[in-house]
């Protein structure tokens, strides 16, 4: 069968009532979300996570993957309205979108992000239809040492490529692997780090580490900041409508956005957040108005946000097709699949192509509500900005725990999740990024059993990584990913790449 | 590093304290792997050897924040309030320790209370019984509909019948 057919097929599972009905509940918690400033579409995944337990799998997924998307379309409405980013992919939004909208044109801003991210959204949706089952059938030759020298790559990109210092993404990182170790070692059942600790002995719980750090520690954090928050809402003023040179300049700046953005996402090379900035330098070096940016132009907030809904759509090719999570939002929607007893990767499309598809067709449907939540609806979404603090941050404290305590009431597991809360909050203080510590966890004792696999099956000998062209050119990319970002630094160039900091979605 | 290579700064303490923390948590995954009988097998390597490489790793890290330390500060840190700090994480324990004695709804009902203070909304006798409300609301949901196992207490009993 092709693509199309699948692509049919998956339709009709996603048409049914029941589906229509998770993905609805998906994009409008994932507007959500995305509106609220503090919390993005990876712990909102975490939150629901355990809620899910007894749910229909292939609802849950998509109600996961419209939280994504949903995260995407919400957070430049915070972006342009309050000049704070509802979440990291959205921060370059607010840089021309609250200039609109502090100059009465907050409605066209709003506009254009909400159709550049649903042309977008479908654009990359269906690359990632018609890209999937070829990279299926590449990913099928893929052995251990491949998979291995992937997860390097990824490792790296998350890690050390973007961001302010190598050292701190490094050291996020390698706090994420050191937890992963705790348990019991996947291929000989050997417990490492239990302290005799009965509960130690299942490892650490991905939902309870990613509710700790991005709920928690978010909370802690902005709570115990001594200066005010001083947030102004911009109110809507006039139409949302876009004029006829508004949608002149926003088009192009859409596409360009979706070409930019996809890529990024589809390879290990970072998140939505990297793919909205160099949108934004991309916009800023072909505009023909250079002038206006800084002051409002409109495609520095088409491309950016087409940007990031491409990259969303694109960081599924390689969590679907690979089993590979390259964002935190990914590495938790991976824990997702697994709960079901689900594994992504290139023989999930061969034993479950109804789920896949299903998944895969939701995704456009999703898109379509979220321009009717985003567009028609948008008024409603900006009262949510209005929620004061102490209500907000205390219900998000109160889902956090009852997620936690749902998988496992007991105390240790409370206790862990009081430890890494803190924890988040350093890490947040003194600058060291969270993404890290999460796909560290995650992806750990994959590349792990992957490498000793590797290494068994070649018995013992080390030049197995590098003896193929693909895992040999793959370390390459992932030690030049390593390096050059360090000596673009130490040139005293870092501060391009400190923008493009990935924060935590 | 922030950028600002500092000439003449003081070393930065905080960088001081987390070089340790990481050289520490690096000494006790090496510590663990030592423990751990490593027989590599066909591949030469065992459940020993990620531990190592990890804890070495941490080892490295640590020792390359210790060095940064003289060179300029880790990060700009705004002050910070511990009022608020204390308050959550007072909240949270005693939610843990009174979790299984009062049932889900009230401890929670705590923990939010404490939330809402911690972020100015100091009157108890409002957001106790809202925060209360709130948690109840959400066990006869989930615990009733969605089948998550919360524990209950006297006041969930009584209402939902156990």
């Amino acid at each position: 069968m092709s693509t199309f057919d699948f692509l049919l097929q998956g339709l009709g599972t996603a048409m049914q009532p029941m589906i229509l009905m998770y993905a609805l509940i998906g994009v409008t918690l994932g507007t959500a979300v995305g509106v609220l400033p503090g919390i993005g579409p990876a712990l909102t995944v975490a939150l629901l996570l355990p809620v899910t337990y007894g749910l229909d799998p292939a609802g849950s997924l998509i109600m996961f993957a419209g939280i994504y998307y949903g995260g995407m379309y919400g957070g430049s409405t915070t972006s342009i309205l309050l000049n704070t980013p509802g979440e990291s992919a959205s921060i370059v939004t607010a840089l021309e979108g609250n200039r609109m909208a502090k100059a009465g044109r907050g409605g066209p801003a709003l506009a254009t992000a909400a159709v550049g991210s649903f042309v977008a959204g479908l654009l990359a949706t269906l690359a990632l239809a018609f890209l999937a089952p070829h990279i299926v059938k590449l990913a099928l030759v893929f052995g251990p040492r491949e998979y291995f020298a992937l997860m390097m790559l990824a490792f790296v990109t998350v890690a050390a490529a973007f961001g302010e210092s190598t050292l701190k993404g490094l050291t996020s990182l390698f706090i994420g692997l050191g937890l992963a170790t705790i348990g019991i070692d996947g291929l000989t059942g050997q417990a490492r780090m239990s302290f005799g600790v009965p509960q130690l002995l299942d490892g650490i719980e991905v939902t309870t580490l990613a509710v700790a750090m991005f709920a928690l520690g978010e909370c802690l954090f902005v709570a115990a900041q001594t200066h005010g928050l001083h947030d102004k809402v911009e109110a809507i003023k006039g139409s949302v409508k876009m004029t006829a040179a508004d949608w002149r300049r926003s088009w192009p700046a859409w596409l360009r956005g979706s070409a930019i953005g996809f890529p990024i996402g589809a390879m290990p090379a970072g998140g939505a957040d990297i793919a909205s900035f160099l949108s934004y330098g991309t916009e800023k070096r072909m505009s023909k108005h250079p002038d206006e940016f800084g002051h409002g132009a409109i495609e520095g907030v088409a491309g950016p946000e087409a940007a990031n809904n491409a990259a969303a759509a694109g960081t599924l090719v390689p969590l679907l097709t690979l089993g590979l999570p390259t964002t935190a939002t990914a590495a938790i929607m991976l824990a997702g699949f697994q709960q079901f007893g689900l594994q992504p990767g290139p023989l999930l499309f061969a034993t479950a192509p109804q789920l896949v598809w299903g998944l895969i067709a939701s995704l456009l449907i999703a898109n379509v509500m979220l321009l009717i939540l985003n567009l028609p609806l948008i008024r409603f979404w900006v009262m949510l900005l209005r929620i004061p603090r102490p209500w907000l941050y205390a219900g998000i404290l109160m889902f956090a725990t009852l997620g936690t305590i749902g998988v496992n009431p007991s105390p240790v597991e409370l206790t862990m999740l009081l430890i890494f809360g803190f924890l988040g909050y350093g890490l947040r203080l003194y600058g060291y990024p969270i993404a890290p510590v999460v796909v560290g966890l995650i992806l750990g004792p994959m590349a792990e059993q992957q490498l000793r696999r590797a290494l068994a099956i070649a018995q013992g000998d080390w030049t197995t990584l590098v003896s193929t062209p693909l895992s040999a050119s793959l370390l390459a990319i992932a030690a030049l990913a390593l390096v050059v970002p360090m000596l673009l630094r130490l040139r005293g160039k870092g501060q391009v790449l400190a923008q493009i900091a990935g924060d935590s979605d | 590093m922030t950028g600002q290579s500092g000439t003449g700064r003081r070393p930065d303490g905080a960088a001081f304290i987390i070089a340790a923390l990481l050289a520490g948590f690096g000494a006790v995954l090496l510590w663990d792997a030592s423990t751990i009988p490593d027989r590599g097998g066909y591949a030469g390597i065992g459940p020993a050897a990620m531990p190592k490489v990890v804890g070495w790793g941490l080892i490295v890290l640590a020792a390359a924040t210790f060095l940064g330390a003289f060179r300029g500060r880790l990060a700009d840190v705004p002050r910070q309030n511990p009022v608020p700090l204390i308050l959550i994480g007072g909240g949270l324990v005693l939610q843990i320790a009174l979790l299984n004695v009062v049932g889900f709804s009230l401890a929670t009902g705590i923990l939010f209370a404490a939330t809402a203070a911690a972020f100015g909304k100091r009157n108890l006798l409002v957001t106790l019984p809202i925060g209360t409300a709130l948690a109840f609301g959400l066990y006869g949901l989930f615990d009733g509909i969605l089948r998550l196992n919360l524990p209950g207490g006297l006041l969930e009993t009584l209402i939902y019948g156990g």
